[in-house]
């Protein structure tokens, strides 16, 4: 079996927007076969934790230098571009 | 969408309709300070909140008529886990939490005070749920009484 893919969930305080993001992203791969693996962080954290990660999603903005592909989205959040997120997410972790 | 963690975990006396405030920072104090009273989160509470809401904002344009916001902060400013409601008679700038440097009006305004989010992911859900449903959304700025936001989670 494939290794899992691992995403960093990133948002203000690491408390709220990200487990809700965390949470979603988990469910939602799982239904499209995805194995993933999240760890959530603040967004002052990311640089420095961002290694050892396939993806960054995040819905706060972050330093622009990071080695990591990063999707930026409120959608977990307002429900509104869902499946487009969604799809990015599944692409950026084939 | 029913939502009973939500009615759980507001706090009666931070429920506010209407409420009439000339900007984000008045709203944040108020709800605050009512939370306070209550017993769920510590004095630093307020300013730590504004804080990060002008380091990292939290106002959602959700894509309808009405637009929200969601300020929270770190969890050492909290004594137990409430939530602080307030719709507003006018919208007040947020900050949009994507885009720091563009302003949403929000009418709609919850103020978390959370502990760990892996105690209160069902609770978090459901508030993107929430935001998520237009209905529940409009039934909340429509609301003139109390009773009729609690309603609204039923």
């Amino acid at each position: 079996m494939a290794q899992p893919k691992r995403i960093l969930v990133a948002c203000g305080t690491a408390i709220a927007t990200s487990t809700v993001v965390a949470k979603s992203i988990e469910e939602e791969m799982k239904k499209r076969g995805i194995q993933v693996i999240t760890r959530q962080c603040k967004a002052s954290e990311v640089k420095g934790l961002e290694h050892g990660y396939d993806l960054i999603v995040t819905t706060t903005p972050l330093p622009k230098d990071l080695e990591v592909p990063v999707i930026q989205t409120l959608a977990f959040l307002t429900g509104i571009g869902k499946e487009d997120v969604l799809n990015q997410i599944q692409k950026a972790l084939e | 969408m029913a939502s009973d963690k939500i009615k759980e975990l507001l706090v009666p006396s931070a429920v506010y309709i209407q409420l009439d405030a000339p900007d984000s920072k008045t709203v944040i104090e108020t709800l605050a300070s009512r939370l306070f009273e209550a017993g769920f989160v510590h004095a630093s509470f307020a300013q730590a909140a504004l804080d990060r809401e002008s380091r990292m904002p939290t106002g959602l344009p959700l894509g309808g008529k009405y637009n929200a916001a969601i300020p929270h902060t770190d969890i050492e400013h909290v004594i137990k886990p409430g939530l602080a409601l307030a719709t507003l008679k006018n919208p007040v700038n947020f900050q949009n939490m994507i885009e720091p440097e563009s302003s949403v009006p929000v009418q709609l305004v919850i103020l978390m005070a959370l502990e760990q989010a892996k105690t209160q992911v069902e609770m978090l859900q459901e508030i993107a749920g929430v935001l998520q449903d237009e209905i529940i959304i409009e039934k909340l700025i429509k609301a003139v009484e109390i009773p009729q936001i609690y309603e609204a989670f039923s």
